[in-house]
């Protein structure tokens, strides 16, 4: 684990995965994407509205994903002070906002015609909307402890434990539909079973991959980015110094 | 969290560790309670049973959920209203509602209704389709249950 602690290792790596991830992402998703647009058959109710899930369904699980990264990293950056941990809960926080907000986006504008409404209030929607609420107070907080580190703050681990409080959200999300009555329909996917036809599943699980290695890439990405940030800071500091 | 004690304890990234576990564990455990005590106001709708067990006011605005029973659904002479019986397997409820329904409104498949009880009969002044968790291609979906069994044992 302290290996990676490096981030002189770790900016090597990233280097060379960063590209290979947003390319095979991006090829991926666009490719099962057009495929449901163009070639899947409509639903047997829905119709032609049955092409959102291509993009509905991996937004979900990203915007989920997202945060569960958040949470991990802000456990490790707690418990074991590793200094990319920080950096990672950091840089997962905007693509996952961003696929939130894709998810909540697409999922109105499937329920209008398949519900008859844009939105309700029942559990399953109300807790996706706190989730992106969420992201927005968390980065909120870490760019205001990015401010805070000069004065030497504590602020890190404030967005830290920020990150581990919100992840409650997370299973409630995955339950609301269960626990509840809710107009949003059950899970589809349980325990190696699935209720939605094969037609329909294998482009949905290639477009999940292909989202997965986007908010990859994007992550990687944004830890260089910080990481310079950072260095350049350092310099300049020991610049003002001399 | 103390800085290091050189006395022999617990080095202090375990003791870290366990604080957060324990601190963890509770607050699971608070949002858990929480969401059990949400779990009838929480609810989006009623269904059929609940309204027969515990009868709502009338006039009362809810929302009634449940699957539109088979060969219960009439438009009467005025082409507008219509009549359906709401069920869940344990209760049934008479729904009354004027307008025009989603396309997904049709016998046998879910629905929300908003409104309120008037009598015995539920009053909506709004109709919800609820897809259900299945995902069917259309030519499948045409099929009778027997016509899919043929085709799957062909195709094997």
């Amino acid at each position: 684990m302290h290996g990676f602690a490096n981030p002189a290792r770790f900016l090597r790596l990233a280097r060379w995965m960063m590209p290979l991830f947003l390319v095979s992402g991006l090829l991926l998703s666009l490719g099962a994407v057009l495929y449901g647009l163009l070639v899947v058959p409509p639903d047997r109710l829905m119709g032609d509205t049955v092409r959102i899930l291509f993009i509905h369904v991996p937004a979900a699980w990203l915007g989920m994903a997202g945060w569960s990264t958040i949470a991990v990293a802000s456990l490790v950056e707690l418990v074991w002070r590793h200094p990319l941990a920080a950096i990672a809960g950091r840089a997962a926080a905007v693509p996952g906002a961003a696929f939130t907000a894709i998810c909540l986006a697409t999922g109105s504008i499937w329920a209008r015609p398949t519900w008859g409404t844009w939105w309700v209030w029942d559990g399953r929607l109300t807790s996706f909307l706190v989730l992106l609420f969420l992201y927005f107070g968390y980065i909120a907080l870490s760019s205001a402890a990015q401010r805070d580190m000069a004065g030497g703050g504590g602020g890190s681990r404030i967005t830290a434990i920020f990150g581990l409080v919100g992840a409650v959200n997370i299973p409630i999300i995955n339950r609301s539909v269960v626990w509840w009555n809710s107009l949003h329909q059950p899970p589809s996917i349980t325990a190696g079973k699935s209720a939605i036809d094969a037609t329909f599943l294998w482009p949905l699980l290639i477009a999940a991959l292909g989202f997965s290695l986007v908010f990859g890439g994007v992550v990687l990405a944004r830890m260089r980015t910080l990481l310079a940030d950072i260095q350049a800071e350092a310099r300049l500091r020991r610049k003002a110094m001399a | 969290m103390n800085s290091t004690t050189s006395t022999g304890g617990i080095k202090p990234k375990h003791q870290r560790l366990v604080l957060l576990v324990i601190a963890l564990v509770a607050l699971i455990g608070a949002g858990l309670l929480a969401a059990y005590a949400l779990s009838n106001q929480a609810s989006y709708f009623y269904v059929p049973a609940d309204l027969v067990k515990v009868p709502p006011e009338q006039g009362r605005a809810i929302r009634l959920g449940g699957m539109v029973e088979k060969g219960s659904l009439k438009t009467r002479p005025d082409g507008i209203t219509i009549d359906f019986v709401v069920g869940d397997g344990k209760a049934r409820v008479p729904v009354r509602y004027t307008g025009i329904t989603p396309d997904l409104f049709v016998e046998g498949s879910g629905v929300v209704a908003e409104g309120r009880m008037e009598g015995n009969v539920f009053v909506a002044d709004n109709l919800l389709a609820k897809h259900d968790e299945n995902y069917v291609p259309r030519q499948m979906g045409d099929m009778s249950a027997e016509q899919i069994k043929q085709v799957v044992a062909e195709t094997k």
